[in-house]
């Protein structure tokens, strides 16, 4: 007879005098029993536990302005450095790691409306006083005077630094290209609509078609130029409402993502505007500011509202909402060029500082906690549709008006959707075609 | 109900079923050698086999492309981690025991101990011992889940735990009165006690921590150790459940047949396994007040049932000297074999031997079902045998993680060996029969941390996360049936306003005005009550008015 009885030593899963001992796996899936049900506890744990840890906020800066801060620009050459323009004409260059201010100056006698730095890390503000001032933050004491300054015909309402040339591009009545390396203080160029006079609300170079610049106007349209041809790239496109704010898919940079004042981000493809690629739906108030995150998958937006969302790219909804009980209307945010965190100006002259993931901490992590973190996420992800979950992740504890405000609005949205759908049962058939929800706010396109 | 019958009940619970989440981007599949892609379909094919989570998702059909992409590189992502999972078997250290003959005449059965404990290392053969215990027996006993800790339990109140391996007493109690079953909870820090008339809780110095008073008369019980739930049955057959993390009791269930006579949990969906008297075996759930299924196993009572770990076959032996294997997936029977004497006791070890006790004997069984055969085959010989030696034996069970078979019996314990019994791999992170006291500690934790909620119990333990796919008017009545009578009444009980009240309102309402049962006795009561109290409102506030006013007094408050 041939025996062999099972014989585990103690010595082989603890060596004499160790203190450590070896842990075996075995992944047979009988010796795992509840599978499922123990995977969901552990996904639902850590639900709960990301909301637990959930706290955005991280600090403000320094002493912040002393009127509303209207626009905030990241310096690309650093990761530590952004720029501040503020409601009584004083931009401020704020450093992310101390949250202090390191330089500041009286740039314009008015609303400093935009801030953007040149590719040699100086800095351009635009204001009301129909001035472009520039600044080197880096190379000057605090308070100096401005290098250069640059006029214009009416009030400026913002500003944009072209990529591949010293140029910059600042809107007012019309778009006004002025070139940094000529010693003259008028335009070297200008664009506008022929038809159209309003004031241009906003512009934005794109930046790896670094011709091309996307202007919004008060006349509600949103318009793509060319500066190679010197004319309109795409046709105009006219919406429903007027936008406050563009800012270009940093990766995809055919696509851009406009503020609108109907509550609504849209995000559109600029070579088919006849219809949004997404349409971003939560904010209860004109959305002032968008920006999108250095990754181009997800966006920041500040709106009139009190609150900064955050948003995937190809979701509908925002992923979080940050607010705070002092925080007035939000006119600036950006996300900083490591991804990390999201910077917001309000009317409150307050900068503030918070994490673009808001369970998530800095410092370096052990190996194993990283791996249970990785674990937790793909769990997360696994079971994100189950209805307890769900619910966990999607709460937000919001203040009263804006919750208030969502319901009011959720309401009127209501009746005219069932006001909608009354109009198109009593339609004849095939005489009105019904337009999606994508394409309704593109009133026109012109030529 | 003829024998071999079942009532399957489906189980679905809405709140924690829900569809199957997909994103992800597909992978371009790339062209290989033939041979090497043959290969590598076998291994896959192979792997699936121990390691697979059912059936694959055909994706050729479906026409989204985004759900096709994401499907496909999910199920690309499963197949990967099965063939890995697969490919680790390589880092398993220990290899199983076997009984082999080696010549045409020889037969296992007819191995005794001493020739075993010859043959095996003199740690292993130290596993094999008997303990003479002849003043407080019979004796019943437990493993603790990592098979390190024995609990002994002497019907006449002695208590004892050890850790048996090394021989060490734990604590040792004299309880003076009867003992009826013992069970280790979560591990060796507290057990359970079914004693004469309550269930006890001791820790592992045999201080009484807690007395469960609702649990009465108490004659079985099981542990669900991923539920944190004590699972209890006695001799009024009331099946109740004790959260042992939070000291609730779960729920009560009556099984209204009487006394049982065995009780069982199944490992992979811990469902109760309940023998009866009439020789059905009911199965529940702490979520249906009705069993989940009722199977005539024999023709008189159930005597011992037993499980194997992966929840496919039920092994029970009844009074009618049969010993049944049920095929608890489709609920049919497999095989029936004949015994000489009533198998008092059943257990299936990891590696699916059976140990049927019966009378002063235990034999052992080899593939009396085989997880691997579509066909059972009948087995004609016993695998091992052991007794005869007058000790009557109350209960015999595997020891987990080891070739060991415990045995207690009316002069004692003992522990014999049977080589190929246990699983030879332990996953150190499930349980684990090495661990030190952080581990332990940390374990704990972490158990209770995932700590599963009554209401996953089910037949399908993988329903959670799954599309309930029960059409709507079905999930509707499923869901009405699982609203008690209580809550009726509750809704009665409403007070509503004005003289109308529910109860009045329910009586008129009832026909059958000459049928007395004691809740209409109990109704005649409420209303008089509620009349009476009204009556003392009203004397009160007329009393309040004065005699001018008393006749604004409102006649019904």
């Amino acid at each position: 007879m041939k025996i062999r009885t099972l014989s585990r030593s103690t010595a082989s899963h603890q060596a004499p005098g160790s203190n450590v001992s070896r842990q075996p796996r075995n992944l047979d899936p009988a010796l795992h029993p509840f599978e499922s049900a123990r995977e969901y506890t552990r996904a639902l744990n850590a639900t709960k536990l990301e909301r637990v840890f959930a706290a955005p906020f991280v600090g403000d800066f320094g002493r912040g302005h002393v009127d509303g801060v209207y626009s905030i620009s990241n310096d690309p050459g650093s990761l530590e450095r952004f720029a501040s323009g503020s409601g009584d004409g004083v931009v401020k260059v704020w450093d992310l790691p101390s949250r202090d201010e390191v330089w500041q100056t009286q740039a314009h006698e008015n609303i400093v409306k935009g801030v953007c730095w040149t590719r040699d890390r100086r800095l351009l503000s635009c204001g009301t006083d129909r001035a472009v001032q520039l600044f080197d933050p880096y190379g000057t004491s605090p308070g100096s005077a401005p290098i250069a300054t640059y006029l214009g015909s009416a009030a400026f309402t913002g500003i944009s630094q072209k990529r591949s040339e010293p140029k910059f591009a600042a809107s007012s009545n019309l778009i006004s290209i002025y070139d940094l390396s000529r010693p003259s203080s008028t335009p070297s160029e200008s664009f506008s609509w022929p038809t159209s006079v309003d004031t241009f609300t906003s512009v934005a170079f794109n930046p790896v078609e670094t011709d091309l610049l996307a202007a919004t106007s008060a006349d509600r349209s949103l318009t793509i130029f060319d500066q190679r041809t010197h004319s309109p790239a795409f046709p105009r496109t006219v919406l429903t409402f007027a936008c406050n704010s563009i800012s270009w898919n940093p990766m995809e940079a055919f696509n851009l993502a406009v503020a609108s004042e109907d509550h609504n981000i849209y995000l559109f493809d600029v070579r088919n505007t006849a219809r949004a690629l997404n349409i971003l739906k939560d904010h209860v108030a004109a959305v002032m500011s968008v920006a999108f995150s250095p990754t181009g998958e997800e966006l920041v937006s500040a709106s009139y509202d009190r609150s900064v969302r955050l948003w995937h790219r190809a979701k509908g909804h925002s992923r979080d909402v940050y607010t705070t009980k002092r925080m007035q209307r939000v006119f600036a945010a950006t996300f900083t060029s490591d991804n990390n965190y999201v910077v917001s100006g309000s009317d409150d002259g307050n900068l503030r500082l918070w994490r673009a993931q808001a369970a998530s901490r800095a410092g370096v992590k052990s190996a194993r906690e990283r791996q249970k973190r990785e674990y937790d996420e793909a769990l997360k992800e696994r079971y994100k549709h189950m209805p307890e979950i769900k619910r966990i992740l999607r709460h937000r504890h919001l203040p009263r008006q804006v919750k208030k405000a969502a319901e009011i609005k959720q309401e009127e949205l209501q009746a005219l959707r069932r006001r909608a759908e009354n109009e198109r049962k009593h339609t004849k058939k095939g005489k009105k075609r019904p337009r999606t929800e994508r394409e309704k706010m593109v009133l026109a396109r012109e030529q | 109900m003829e024998p071999g019958q079942t009532e399957v009940e489906r189980q679905a619970n809405p709140n924690i079923t829900s569809a199957q989440p997909t994103s992800r981007k597909a992978h371009a599949s790339t062209a290989k050698p033939a041979a090497e892609t043959a290969g590598a379909k076998r291994r896959a094919a192979e792997a699936h086999k121990t390691y697979g989570r059912g059936r694959k998702i055909e994706t050729r059909k479906i026409k989204d492309k985004k759900l096709r992409g994401s499907l496909r590189t999910l199920e690309t992502k499963y197949k990967d981690a099965t063939v890995k999972a697969k490919d680790a078997e390589i880092l398993l250290e220990n290899d199983a025991g076997f009984l082999q003959p080696e010549g045409e005449l020889e037969r296992t059965y007819k191995i005794r101990q001493n020739e075993i404990k010859e043959n095996a290392t003199r740690e292993t053969a130290k596993k094999g011992f008997d303990l003479k215990l002849d003043q407080m027996g019979p004796y019943l006993f437990d493993y603790t889940r990592n098979g390190r800790d024995l609990l002994l339990g002497g019907r006449l109140g002695h208590i004892a735990t050890m850790d048996w391996r090394s021989g060490k007493l734990g604590c040792e109690l004299n309880l003076g009165e009867s003992v009826r079953d013992v069970k280790w909870l979560h591990n060796n820090q507290s057990f359970a006690v079914a004693q004469k008339k309550y269930v006890y809780i001791y820790d592992r110095a045999g201080v009484e921590i807690h007395k469960l008073q609702n649990h009465i008369d108490v004659t079985h019980m099981e542990f669900l150790p991923y539920h944190f739930l004590l699972a209890t049955i006695g001799n009024a057959g009331y099946l109740k459940y004790t959260d042992t993390s939070t000291g609730q009791t779960v729920i009560e269930l009556p099984t209204k047949k009487g006394t049982p006579t065995a009780f069982a949990q199944n490992p992979y969906n811990a469902v109760c396994h309940v023998g009866h008297q009439n020789g059905t075996v009911s199965l529940w759930s702490p979520n249906s007040s009705t069993p989940l299924v009722k199977l005539l196993a024999h023709r008189g009572p159930v005597r011992a049932l037993a499980m194997d770990r992966e929840g496919r076959y039920m092994v029970s032996t009844g009074q009618d000297l049969r010993m049944s294997i049920w095929d608890i997936r489709n609920f049919k029977e497999v095989d029936n074999y004949g015994m000489r004497q009533p198998g008092s006791s059943i257990a299936i070890s990891d590696r699916g031997l059976t140990s049927v006790s019966w009378g002063t004997s235990v034999t052992i069984w080899k593939d009396v079902f085989n997880k691997s055969n579509d066909d059972q085959q009948r087995v004609h010989l016993p695998y091992m045998n052991w007794g005869g030696e007058g000790n009557t034996i109350c209960r015999a069970r595997w020891c987990p993680l080891e070739d060991v078979l415990g045995i207690s019996h009316d002069k004692g314990f003992s522990s014999i060996l049977v080589p190929g019994a246990g699983e030879p791999n332990f996953d150190a992170l499930e349980v684990n029969p090495f661990e030190t006291v952080k581990q332990r500690q940390e374990a704990e934790v972490k158990g209770l941390l995932n700590k599963l909620q009554p209401e996953m119990i089910s037949l399908d333990p993988n329903f959670i996360g799954n599309v309930d796919l029960a059409p709507a008017d079905q999930r509707r009545r499923e869901l009405e049936a699982t609203q008690t009578p209580a809550e009726i009444v509750a809704r009665l009980k409403k007070k509503g306003k004005g003289k109308n009240s529910a109860l009045k309102r329910y009586l008129r309402k009832k026909s059958g005005k000459n049928i007395i049962d004691a809740k209409r006795l109990r109704i005649e009561a409420l209303v008089e009550q509620q009349r009476k109290k009204a009556d003392l409102n009203r004397q009160q506030q007329e009393d309040d008015f004065g005699p001018a006013l008393a006749r604004f007094a409102r006649k019904n408050v």
